[in-house]
């Protein structure tokens, strides 16, 4: 397992649930497992288990504070996401610019 | 970002006619031009292939066709091995503007809750864009 292995990534994403914990964490910041088994709709052994997943893929980090365990979503961790975006983009990009090329050869 | 459906959007202003536009869009002899080799037809439910130098084959079909104003049609890479199979529908949205018209090309379809096709959609996108990256330098 690295991080960056996308297979990873893509597979650990794919389930709902661990998607929607990795949401939470990046648009409401660091929580406890407490904290997210509250509104997670499964029991906290279910989500701490998600939880040590999506920290294997690379997309959270945990901190230790007392008897709490507070995780956080990874900044970059998606970036084997843009970057595929990105690539298509630039596909894109080369095509409609010889779509223009070819307007303007039509008129002639 | 949303979670469950990953888009790219290209825009384009070209200072042409939407009927030329259009033409060049869904005219076979033109489609090879700008995208790659094909057997295309304006006939919505017609299966075509899209074929690269490379050797790769884009099965497709036509989803949405309203002359001069979108053009929709599914973009998949089909393959035994699903690390290399893609489902993706790729959408032409032409808008007249003064001085011609306004393209949105969006392709969408990477879905994570498709597991078996999302693991390896990167994978195959990975590959296929390298031998599309050979292609467009080789073109120039």
């Amino acid at each position: 397992m690295t991080p960056a292995d996308p297979d990873l990534l893509f597979r650990t994403l794919g389930d709902p649930t661990r998607r929607a914990l990795f949401e939470r964490l990046c648009r409401e910041g660091e929580q406890t497992v407490g904290a997210l088994t509250a509104r997670a709709g499964v029991s906290q052994p279910a989500v701490s288990k998600h939880l040590g997943v999506l920290r294997q893929a690379g997309l959270v980090s945990d901190r230790h504070e007392g008897r709490q365990t507070h995780y956080a979503a990874r900044p970059g961790a998606l970036s084997a996401l843009t970057d595929w975006t990105r690539d298509m983009t630039d596909f894109w990009e080369a095509r409609l610019d010889g779509l223009g090329d070819l307007l303007n050869r039509m008129d002639q | 970002m949303t979670a469950n459906t990953e888009s790219v959007v290209v825009e384009r202003d070209y200072p042409h006619a939407p009927e030329k536009l259009w033409r060049a869009l869904t005219q076979p002899h033109l489609i090879e031009e700008w995208l790659m080799k094909n057997d295309f037809v304006p006939e919505v439910g017609h299966g075509f292939k899209l074929r690269g130098d490379w050797g790769g084959v884009l099965d497709c079909k036509v989803l949405t066709l309203e002359p001069e104003r979108t053009l929709a049609y599914s973009w998949d890479f089909d393959s035994e091995d699903p690390a290399y199979a893609l489902k993706s529908v790729v959408t032409f949205t032409l808008t007249p503007t003064d001085g011609g018209v306004h393209l949105r090309m969006e392709q969408a379809g990477f879905r994570p809750e498709q597991k078996q096709a999302s693991g390896g959609a990167r994978f195959g996108w990975s590959k296929f864009l390298d031998n599309l990256d050979q292609l467009l330098t080789q073109e120039g």
